[in-house]
């Protein structure tokens, strides 16, 4: 699936997209899959509270199943307007 | 029900003119604009907009559809610029039209509240010190309580 980071989170993993093969179940289940590989990763992801996840572009949450998504997107918080 | 998102100045005079032309059914036309402000510090070089092509399209037809089937409407509009914006620059704009003002008024509300909540953008504040992105305040949440 291609995972995406926006705002800070893309700066901190350091890159906009990629395309990754993972068996995770979960949202919460990639993060821990992302946090354990490499230190920008769990940099990124240390406090869930501050972090939004969008499923094929619909915003959703930690728990949610990745069952069939095709694009996972995570970013702080939105600032529109 | 226009959604517009671009990088490019738009032309508020224009968009006010032409939105809801033709239909007289509508009474009351509102509209909303967003300008880059300079805070307390005065060094705002740049405000910079981030956006999730895509998402931001879907979300903010989804917050006009949804505010459609609230009030009674006859045209919603809404822009959103993205890329570097410098202070006193336009960053977005909303038009709701109907046939009683209560209802144009309502609606441009309940749209901004979302907007600045529910749609993709991330604003970075870059000045002579530094870049900062833009904290999303509590408050902002909370505004969506009321609806």
């Amino acid at each position: 699936m291609d995972v995406l980071y926006f705002a800070w989170v893309r700066e901190r993993i350091g890159l906009p997209k990629e395309r990754i093969e993972t068996e995770a179940a979960t949202v919460s289940d990639l993060v821990a899959e992302l946090s354990a590989r490499e230190d920008r990763y769990a940099a990124a992801f240390a406090d869930l509270s501050a972090l939004r996840v969008a499923l094929d572009q619909e915003l959703s949450d930690f728990d949610a199943s990745l069952s069939g998504v095709r694009e996972v997107a995570f970013f702080p918080p939105m600032t529109g307007g | 029900m226009r959604i517009v998102v671009q990088e490019q100045e738009f032309d508020l005079g224009a968009e006010a003119n032409a939105f809801a032309a033709g239909d007289n059914g509508n009474g009351a036309i509102v509209t909303f604009t967003g300008v880059v402000r300079d805070l307390a510090s005065g060094n705002l070089d740049v405000m910079e907009i981030e956006h999730y092509p895509g998402m931001t399209e879907r979300a903010l037809t989804k917050i006009a559809e949804d505010a459609q089937v609230r009030w009674s409407l006859g045209d919603v509009l809404v822009i959103h610029r993205y890329g570097r914006l410098a202070p006193g620059d336009r960053i977005m704009m909303v038009a709701t039209a109907a046939p009683h003002r209560k209802d144009a008024f309502e609606a441009a509300e309940y749209l901004m509240d979302y907007l600045k909540s529910r749609a993709p953008f991330w604003k970075k504040e870059i000045t002579s010190g530094g870049a900062d992105w833009v904290a999303a305040k509590d408050e902002d949440e909370d505004a969506l309580a009321r609806w």
